[in-house]
């Protein structure tokens, strides 16, 4: 009884293909849908929305009232992905993932990837997010970025392509958690009729993940928040008390002879694996922002002993850096020797004169980013600007080039969502979160967030983004080796869009 | 456990007594005003308030004091501490502070009391329903902690905050009318004060079974301060601040546990008759002072220690 709204022209959906039918991996969640009334579908939502505030699953907004909490919007309708996809995706993720860990010890030392004249000295030397203090010091196990989230999204010619890295604190795997959480309670039924990959142990991966990032014997792991008034503050402690560990504040921590202690009931704790939330520029006031409040002052040079463990380490964001991603494909083929099974989307660096100019021109139909900016904030989308913030936007770049980079205007995939209009068509991305310690651990899906505004491609929640459960599908009988064999063979071939990887950086 | 955290907690639970407490204080007030009024009326509603310590604050706002702004004044006041509004906002920010250390039923409970009393802030109840459902969340919370939450550190601290508060609050409504000798019970006014008493600290149906149907100052006495059974009496609350005070984990908080225990002491091994000889008013303020210590002992050997 529930209507599926076609898809928009020339887009893809994840849902229905060119001739509205569903397809294979939507089939049985389709049938189910057409049983349902859409007004079933809403009441299903008040209930889940006052569940979510009950639980007080919310999260705050940058520069309004600091108590001010929202929800962030869920849908119902899953994000499906078949089985034979995932493999091939998570088959690329730890390829990624292992090079730009690779790549990340490699500058810190012996930077034999600036020697061979892959990636040029100064966008890696000069860079804002290159730590020099990290020159030299050696990690346990040469892992940098232990908790990684690589945003994807899906083209209009079926293939999924990285939007960027984030090495640093990517968040929101407790919205995958609670997500799904909240859609077995609510549709028990389509869990029995579906075999879905289980998502829920996350937080134990991540335990196991930053427990191997220390060769000491049972560590004392925390986590490390701001405090509760920062945005992700539901997550920080959320993940806390799924692993068991301590949520702690910078005030909670103090250095006495290079190792780091927690001030506890039963006296002081050392502290061997910090899971910090918070940026490299917070963590310790005696290194970086001397008006850091939130940090501990001393904890850099306990770091640099060797006496803690950082997760993720100080000095990951050149890695994410926008300027930085086009040569993520050299990384795998420098590091790993083999050729990249996720595709970049083609990127323009303004700070070579060739690409400025042709920007320049073409800056209507294109994106243009902050090489640091995040968030959805800082950017320019070409095709849904006005004439005005055009010449505005081209005034602004013309100022600092080096600090912008362009993409064409990706048509990120649609997937049907309940809206004022009806189940229709809105545009998602995909953030699957991938841990690295003594083996990688992904856990199967991720994060789904939506745009719920009709054409919008901004799908952050500070900017009115919603999430979605994302169901990878377990592997069946039907879907056998050749199917698998296909997708990769779809997914690895030459793009024709020209959008292939290219690092004219 | 973190410091921070054993703080948080620890206040956490005390906001939620006292909300409950200034609730029981309310009920009192209001079986009093509608009985014909024998002292001055203000004088009666004005015990809440004497008792919560507010009377400057109540005064510095309103030029007279009627029932209805007692209530107000009690309940819904955002700025001053005995207000029960007050008292769910600050322990609703303790415990998204330490969310991560109480378990999800115990957030829900207590996250969705707030959303619930900033929904029907807009329109307030009547006093006695108000007081009816500030009671029962206090109990769904305590019903919540006591069937999800580990017999650990977190555990040890409620309870700690839990009975500190309520033993200072007994004992302050217990200060509200003379009890010494000769002070007996002359007027029916005072028969109704004393039920009421014991109803507000949910004593009255343990004063029946151990004293039958007589009410007097003493035996009221006898029964908040000295005997073990009333949940709410001072002797229960030392019984449960020793026990949590034994039970946390560590070489800690030695100063606050001696406190504790030769309080304690006292109140087993004392008379209602020695307390009276010395009056009893001497005995309940060097009481609450030595409550003040012990949370003083407490702060001083397990949150700010290091």
């Amino acid at each position: 009884m529930s209507a599926v709204l076609p898809p928009f022209p020339g887009i893809f959906d994840e849902m229905l293909d060119g001739s509205n039918m569903p397809r294979a991996a939507y089939q049985s969640y389709h049938d189910w849908l057409a049983h349902i009334a859409e007004q079933e579908l809403r009441s299903k939502r008040q209930e889940a929305e006052l569940l979510f505030q009950r639980g007080g699953i919310t999260f705050s907004v940058y520069g309004e009232n600091s108590e001010t909490e929202r929800l962030i919007p869920f849908d119902f309708v899953p994000r499906i992905i078949a089985n034979s996809e995932w493999v091939v995706l998570e088959k690329g993720l730890r390829q990624r993932v292992s090079a730009l860990n690779a790549f990340l010890k490699d500058i810190y030392h012996e930077q034999a990837i600036i020697q061979a004249g892959i990636i040029p000295a100064e966008s890696v030397l000069r860079n804002e997010q290159y730590q020099v203090v990290m020159q030299g010091v050696s990690l346990f196990g040469d892992i940098y970025a232990h908790i990684a989230g690589i945003d994807l999204i899906r083209h209009s010619d079926g293939n999924y392509y990285v939007l960027e890295d984030n090495l640093r604190v990517p968040s929101g795997v407790s919205y995958m958690l609670e997500n799904r959480k909240m859609m077995m309670r609510l549709f028990p039924e389509l869990f029995s009729r579906h075999r879905i990959e289980p998502v829920e142990h996350y937080p134990n991966s991540l335990l196991k993940t930053l427990r191997e990032a220390t060769p000491v014997d049972d560590p004392m792991v925390v986590v490390l928040t701001p405090g509760r008034y920062n945005s992700a503050y539901f997550e920080h402690a959320f993940l806390a008390r799924e692993m068991g560990v301590a949520l702690v504040e910078g005030q909670d921590l103090f250095v006495k002879n290079e190792k780091l202690y927690m001030r506890s009931t039963t006296g002081q704790r050392q502290v061997d694996v910090i899971y910090r939330r918070m940026d490299d520029a917070f963590l310790d006031p005696l290194a970086f922002r001397q008006d850091s409040m939130l940090g501990v002052p001393g904890l850099l040079s306990v770091y640099r002993a060797g006496n803690v463990v950082l997760s993720n380490a100080v000095g990951t964001g050149v890695a994410d850096d926008k300027s930085m991603y086009p040569h993520v494909p050299d990384m795998i083929r420098f590091y790993l020797n083999e050729e990249p099974i996720l595709h970049n989307v083609k990127t323009w660096c303004l700070r070579n004169a060739e690409d400025f100019a042709y920007v320049y021109e073409h800056i209507a139909e294109l994106v243009v980013k902050e090489v640091h900016g995040a968030g959805g904030y800082g950017m320019l989308v070409g095709p849904a600007a006005s004439k005005k913030e055009i010449e505005v936007f081209k005034k602004i770049i013309l100022q600092n080039p080096a600090n912008y980079i362009a993409q064409p205007t990706l048509s990120l995939s649609t997937c049907p969502t309940l809206v004022e209009e009806g189940i229709a068509p809105r545009h998602i991305d995909l953030r699957p979160f991938v841990l690295s310690g003594k083996e990688i651990r992904i856990v199967p899906g991720g994060l789904t967030r939506v745009a719920l505004k009709k054409g919008s491609l901004v799908v952050n929640s500070s900017q009115g983004g919603g999430t979605k459960d994302t169901w990878v599908l377990a592997r069946n009988l039907v879907e056998n080796k050749n199917l698998i064999n296909k997708a990769e063979n779809m997914l690895t071939e030459e793009v024709t869009i020209d959008q292939r990887d290219s690092s004219s950086c | 456990m973190l410091s921070r955290t054993a703080s948080d907690l620890f206040w956490l639970s005390r906001y939620l007594e006292r909300a409950e407490n200034t609730a029981r204080m309310l009920e009192i007030s209001h079986s009093m005003a509608m009985m014909p009024s024998g002292r001055s009326a203000e004088q009666e509603l004005a015990a809440p308030l004497r008792v919560t310590g507010t009377e400057a604050e109540f005064w510095s706002e309103h030029a007279q004091l009627n029932f209805a702004q007692l209530y107000q004044f009690l309940a819904w006041h955002s700025n001053h501490q005995a207000s029960i509004f007050y008292c769910f906002q600050h322990a609703r920010e303790n415990a998204h502070a330490v969310r991560g250390r109480i378990t999800a039923e115990m957030w829900e409970t207590i996250n969705s009391t707030w959303i619930e009393l900033n929904r029907i802030r807009a329109r307030p109840p009547e006093l006695k329903a108000f007081c009816d459902w500030v009671k029962e969340r206090s109990n769904l919370w305590r019903g919540t902690a006591y069937g999800t939450l580990a017999r650990g550190d977190a555990f040890h601290f409620l309870r700690l905050g839990t009975f500190l508060e309520r033993a200072d609050n007994t004992a302050r409504l217990l200060g509200v009318k003379q009890m010494d000798p000769g002070d007996e019970i002359n007027s029916l006014r005072d028969y109704y004060h004393w039920t009421s008493l014991l109803q507000a600290l949910g004593a009255l149906e343990t004063h029946q079974d151990v004293y039958g149907g007589y009410v007097d100052a003493s035996t009221v006495a006898e029964m908040l301060i000295l005997r073990a059974e009333a949940p709410r009496s001072l002797r229960a609350c030392l019984n449960e601040i020793n026990t949590a005070l034994s039970q946390i984990s560590g070489p800690q908080g030695r100063r606050a546990k001696g406190t504790a225990r030769v309080l304690l002491a006292e109140l087993e091994f004392c008379s209602i008759e020695e307390l009276q000889q010395d009056s009893l008013k001497s005995f309940l303020d060097r009481f609450l002072q030595t409550i003040y210590t012990i949370g003083d002992e407490i702060r001083l050997g397990y949150f700010e220690a290091l």
